[in-house]
Formats: C-alpha cells, sequence, structure tokens
C-alpha cells in the first residue's frame, strides 16, 4: 500500500479495449473494485451466516425487505458522520469529537425545541452547532497549530460536558411529530433516513472526486507542503475539513435524534471509533492522502450487518464485539494481502 | 500574513462566542429536584426534630444519565429540608480514581459522615474503609462494598428483585391472557455491570416458575440511541412478541420509539426504574408499555436521613432498635396504570 497523491480528478477515463477493463480491476485504474470487492465479500459472507442460521426468517420476502432497510437505517447516522470523517482523514488529520459533537447538537436541538421554535428550529440549531464545533476544531488546528489529536479530543470532553450541562443530565425528549417522523417515513416504499444517506454519500462521492476540493483535500492529506507550493491555502482548506465533518455530525445528530425521539448527552456514545474504523477498513489511508467515500460505506454498513446478524441469532454483546474486532483486522490484511496480489492478476498482461 | 491571520482567527473567536451565548439564552433548562423525592421535617415524624448540628460529606459518580442526576439532586435537596445539616458534596470525577481523590479530600476535612455512591463498590471499598478507620461513618449507597468494615449503613436497590418483579408481571399478564408459550424479549444495559446481570438473573429465576425463558436479550448501553438500536434489532430478530422487559426507563425511550418505527404493537413492556416518562405513558395506555419496576433515586435522600441519625447517634423512630440498622435494601416495586398516580410523584 503506497500513499499516492495522485489526482483522482484527471485519472484516466475507461478506454473501451481491454486495458481500460484491466485498470477498471487495478487498485489504481479504481478504487471501488480492489478495495471494496473485499468488503462486499464479508457483507455477502455475512448475509449467507444469517440466511443459513435463519432459514425460517430469510424465508419471508417481506421481513428480508423490513430487514435490509433496518441494516441501511442502523447504518444511516454513523455513515453520514463516516463520510465527514473520511474527508478529514484524506486531508491528513483526524477528528475525535464526532460522537460528542452529535451529543451536543442534539441536544441543543432538543433543549430549543421543547421551546417550541419547532422543527425548522431543531434543523437549524444541530446544523449550527455541528458546523461551529467543527469551525472551532478546525481553527485550533489550523490556526492555532494545535494537533488534530489534541484539539479534537479536548473538544471531545468540553463538547460532552456542555451537552451534559444543557440537558441538565436528563434525556430530553423531543416532542416535534416533524422531527420525529423522519425517523419512520418512508418515499416511495424507501426509508427517508436511507435516502438521507444515500445523499449524503452521493454529496461526499462527488465532492471528493469530481470538483477541486477533493482534489486539495487529497493534496493537502498527502503532502501538505508540495500543496502549499503548488498554491493552496492549506489552513483554509483544514478549517473546512473540520467544518464539513461538523456538517455530518450535525445531520447526523438529526437523524439519531429522530430515531430515539430524544436526545441525551450520552448518545452516540464511540462514534468517533466506529467512524475512524469504518473509514480505514474501507480504504482510507491513516497517514492521509488517499481514500474513498463508497469503501467508508461499505464499513458501516459491515458494522451494522454483524450486529443484525447476532441479534436475529441472540448471540452476546461480547461475542459480538469480539468478532467485530476480527474483522477490522481480517478486512484489513484482506485488503493489504489478498486482493493487492488479486488485482495485480487481474491487471497482469495476457 | 500572520497578523492577518490572528485578526480574523479573532474576530471569528468572537462570532462564535457571540452565536453561542445567543443559542444558550434561549435554552433555559431547569432542572430542579423533585420535591416529592425528599421528605421535609413533618410532625408526626420524631426524628424530624432539629438535633446536633452536623456535616454530611457526599460523594457520586458525575454521570450524565438521568437517575444519577436525580441521585445527586435529591441528595442535596433532603439536606437542605433540614436546618441542622451542612452539606458537603465533592464531584466525584470520571472514574474511580478521582472519586477516591476527591474521597480523600473529603475525609481529611472530618465530616460526621459521608454519603456515597461509589463507581463501583470493589474499587472504593478502600476508601471506605479508610473513611471509617478515621472515625467518620460511612453510608454506602446503592453499589455495594465488598467488606462489612467499610460502611456503617448499606442502602440500596434490589436488582435481583427488580427482575423478579418484572418477571412476575410478566407471568401474571401472559395467564391472564391465556398464552402458555410466549416468546420473551429482554433489552438489558450495560453487561458487564453486576446489577445487569443480577436483573437479568431475576428475570429469569421469576419467568421460570411458570416455565417461560427469555427468547432473545440484547444489552444496551443506558443510552437513548443504544435502546433504540438493540431494539430494533431485537424486533427484527422476532417477528412477533407476547412480551417485553426493558431493564431502565432512560433508555427506553429509544426503545418506545423503535417499537413505534417499527408499527409493532401486539406485545406488553414492562420498563424499569420509574421514570417520569415512563409513568406518564403507563398512565396514558397508549402504548406498549403497560408496567415499570421501580429502583427508585430517593433512596438518595434517605441515605441523607440515615447518615443524620447515625451523625446524632438516633435510631429510626419506627423501629425499637436504638440506633440505625445496617443493611436497607428498597423493594422493587410494580408501577401499573392502577397505581401509577401514586408513583408519578416519585418519578424522577
Amino acid at each position: 500500500m503506497k500513499a499516492t497523491t495522485a489526482d483522482p480528478g484527471t485519472r484516466p477515463a475507461i478506454s473501451k479495449d481491454g486495458d481500460g477493463l484491466r485498470r477498471w480491476w487495478s487498485s489504481e485504474g479504481n478504487e471501488f473494485a480492489g478495495r471494496n470487492l473485499a468488503l462486499i465479500g464479508v457483507l455477502v459472507v455475512l448475509v449467507v451466516l444469517g440466511v443459513l442460521t435463519r432459514p425460517d426468517l430469510y424465508s419471508d420476502p417481506e421481513w428480508v425487505r423490513n430487514n435490509i432497510f433496518t441494516i441501511l437505517q442502523q447504518a444511516s447516522a454513523i455513515g453520514v458522520v463516516t463520510v465527514g470523517m473520511t474527508f478529514v482523514i484524506i486531508g491528513g488529520g483526524i477528528d475525535l469529537s464526532v460522537g460528542a459533537i452529535m451529543a451536543l447538537a442534539g441536544v441543543w436541538a432538543t433543549t430549543v425545541a421543547t421551546q417550541s421554535f419547532g422543527a425548522g428550529g431543531m434543523i437549524f440549531t444541530a446544523i449550527a452547532v455541528g458546523v461551529g464545533t467543527g469551525l472551532v476544531n478546525g481553527l485550533l488546528i489550523s490556526y492555532g497549530r494545535l494537533v488534530p489529536f489534541i484539539a479534537t479530543l479536548a473538544m471531545m470532553v468540553a463538547a460532552r460536558g456542555l451537552a451534559a450541562s444543557i440537558s441538565g443530565k436528563q434525556t430530553q425528549i423531543s416532542g416535534d411529530a416533524t422531527i420525529n417522523g423522519i425517523a419512520s417515513t418512508e418515499i416511495l416504499g424507501v426509508p427517508l433516513l436511507v435516502i438521507i444517506l444515500v445523499l449524503v454519500v452521493a454529496a461526499g462521492w462527488v465532492l471528493l472526486n469530481r470538483t477541486t476540493f477533493g482534489r486539495r483535500t487529497v493534496a493537502v492529506g498527502g503532502n501538505p507542503e508540495a500543496a502549499r507550493l503548488a498554491g493552496i491555502n492549506v489552513k483554509r482548506h483544514t478549517l473546512l475539513l473540520y467544518a464539513l465533518s461538523g456538517l455530518c455530525c450535525g445531520i447526523g445528530a438529526l437523524m439519531l435524534t429522530a430515531q430515539a425521539n430524544s436526545a441525551q448527552a450520552a448518545m452516540a456514545n464511540l462514534y468517533e471509533l466506529d467512524a475512524i474504523a469504518a473509514a480505514i477498513i474501507g480504504g482510507t489511508l491513516l497517514s492521509g492522502g488517499r481514500g474513498t467515500i463508497v469503501g467508508a460505506l461499505f464499513g458501516v454498513l459491515v458494522f451494522s450487518t454483524i450486529t443484525n446478524l447476532f441479534a436475529i441469532n441472540n448471540l452476546t454483546t461480547e461475542s459480538q464485539n469480539m468478532i467485530k474486532g476480527g474483522i477490522i483486522v481480517a478486512a484489513v490484511l484482506i485488503q493489504q494481502f489478498r486482493f493487492g496480489s488479486l488485482t495485480k492478476l487481474f491487471s497482469r498482461r495476457p | 500574513m500572520i497578523q492577518d491571520s490572528s485578526r480574523r482567527r479573532l474576530l471569528f473567536g468572537g462570532a462564535m462566542v457571540g452565536a453561542g451565548a445567543l443559542l444558550a439564552a434561549c435554552t433555559s433548562n431547569e432542572q430542579g429536584p423533585s420535591t416529592a423525592q425528599t421528605k421535609g421535617p413533618e410532625g408526626d415524624n420524631a426524628n424530624a426534630a432539629p438535633g446536633k448540628a452536623v456535616t454530611i460529606g457526599f460523594s457520586a459518580p458525575a454521570a450524565d444519565h438521568g437517575w444519577m442526576a436525580a441521585i445527586t439532586n435529591n441528595a442535596k435537596a433532603q439536606a437542605a429540608a433540614y436546618s441542622d445539616v451542612t452539606f458537603n458534596s465533592v464531584e466525584a470525577g470520571a472514574d474511580a480514581a478521582a472519586q477516591r481523590a476527591a474521597l480523600d479530600t473529603l475525609i481529611s476535612q472530618k465530616p460526621d459522615a459521608i454519603v456515597m455512591l461509589p463507581h463501583d463498590g470493589k474499587e472504593l471499598t478502600a476508601s471506605g474503609l479508610k473513611a471509617m478507620q478515621a472515625g467518620i461513618p460511612v453510608i454506602n449507597l446503592d453499589r455495594a462494598f465488598t467488606q462489612a468494615l467499610a460502611y456503617r449503613v448499606m442502602i440500596k436497590g434490589d436488582n435481583y428483585g427488580m427482575g423478579v418483579s418484572a418477571g412476575n408481571f410478566v407471568v401474571a399478564q401472559m395467564k391472564a391472557k391465556g398464552i402458555t408459550n410466549p416468546v420473551i424479549g429482554e433489552i438489558a444495559g450495560i453487561d458487564s455491570l453486576e446489577l445487569t446481570q443480577q436483573r437479568s438473573q431475576g428475570f429469569k429465576d421469576a419467568l421460570a416458575t411458570a416455565g417461560f425463558t427469555v427468547a432473545n436479550r440484547r444489552a444496551a448501553e443506558f443510552t437513548i440511541d443504544t435502546g433504540q438500536r438493540e431494539a430494533t434489532n431485537l424486533l427484527q430478530a422476532l417477528p412477533k412478541i407476547d412480551a417485553l422487559w426493558n431493564h431502565d426507563d432512560d433508555q427506553g425511550v429509544g426503545v418506545l420509539a423503535a417499537v413505534q418505527q417499527a408499527n409493532r404493537s401486539e406485545f406488553i413492556m414492562v420498563g424499569g426504574a420509574g421514570s417520569k416518562a415512563a409513568i406518564e405513558a403507563i398512565q396514558a395506555d397508549n402504548s406498549v408499555l403497560k408496567a415499570t419496576v421501580t429502583y427508585s433515586p430517593s433512596m438518595a435522600s434517605s441515605a441523607i436521613s440515615l447518615a443524620r441519625l447515625v451523625a446524632q447517634g438516633r435510631g429510626l423512630a419506627d423501629l425499637v432498635e436504638l440506633s440505625v440498622p445496617k443493611d436497607i435494601t428498597l423493594a422493587s416495586e410494580t408501577i401499573t396504570k392502577e397505581n401509577a398516580a401514586n408513583y408519578l410523584q416519585l418519578g424522577f
């Protein structure tokens, strides 16, 4: 796995000849094939395990449809946050404060709503708190020259403290039918939460792969000095990356609040670790400079599918966590070794 | 360049603080302690008459959970109800080590008694011993120390009894409905905690008296979002349920949201602890939640009263004994629609 600052936006288009197809399979030509095939394989194995262990449930098509949407809905809030996290990590940083920011945004939005500012007020507050705290992170890191680990660690502690203080350490029940309804609304048979997840992932993919912002993110994460010499305002770009992560947290907080019909200071506990793990097993380089949005989504889906598989088989949390750890290691190992050589196999000229 | 950026930073920081203050201004959130959770000095209570002036030290974990918040608020309010009590509360911090340090400070101030809800009874037993050896009686609140020498009085909730009460209610309901082989689900709290294991054991034992078993058990983390997640998965695993026990009413907000989102209503649900929201839902009788079993944070108020009596050398007025008993375990009561009105004032 070598770090590359190659510009994904200027990647050669897939040509109609065999060379293009081989490039599609190779990790350099298309991130999707090499890195994500492993995760798709893991997902398939998990689903097959589900079918084998609970054939009684999987024989009902209505249940299967529900289960697919259940898994996707459970992945939605953490998925949105992981998109922001992926940008931050590609840009050479880390954001340990996402869970705390979600709790703060959720709590602030619900306490405002209790004073009847309504759904609009809740949405505005959650987004404003998310972007605001993200900007504070970004300012501390880019202009205050704090290490991202320290700055976001401080935010993680402070935001939870502020959330506990605002909520009076109580669960803040959201009485707003519009917000609560987000969790049960379906559009053309697809849950709204899943649609939001797909939209955020699509927006993230376009932003990373088809815009100057995305190219700059890769450049800043790969080699900040080279990026600066190339005329990129690295500080401003870093600031924007953390604000983007904060925005995703604000959206995620609303989704979580809608799902639980409430918010509390303890919610979204350890989401930072789940988001980082999902981004990494999705093929994002922890040292920055490379990563994929679709891979991160697959990473999140693997986790929510495991949770689902364990639930339908009535297995305990301890065994679930042990296997989760094993899967993180296995997924990364498979990407590094097996699919590294497999893609070489595919791209070898006849 | 540097000047420019620092000016920008200053301006921006100012704007952020301003925005924060603006948001905070529209977010007042007073959480006064419930008055019914405490007992004021009443005429018919012989112990209420003011006695020797005493100082009571207090330490409980600073958790961001509704129940724990109620514990601290109740202790404070109960102490304020006595004219002869000075209340000295120390922040317990984030873990056992922090609480130990805070207690050392408290012990050196020589209060007349200490009420302590430890992060973990096992880890804080040494601090209890230290206080007792310094001549300060310790009232061990809820999470039990491992050595009897470490406390003068223990007052705690009955976790096993909670499970039994929930199990008994489920058994009675199933019998009333004529269901002989019910599908029963359980949403537990944090699995690594002894209290969670005791609750589950009590539930299992009570169900076993009728030959019932738990079909699927998910452990959540006492938070709303984990409650929602685990309940969603449990409902997915069990397409038809007859009864569901959720250990904690705080995470129950998320559990009920999941039930509603899954459009399920074929079963009865029992809660745990007795939050105000849960009691109101039981009273309204418009959801699957039909009962909750108590684990009341009012025990913190009782602990303060006991500490005062111990420090003043008095006994419990209704008991023949001259001094306060050593162990008190609260009963876990079952709140249903019929008696919800009596318990509403105790909801936290």
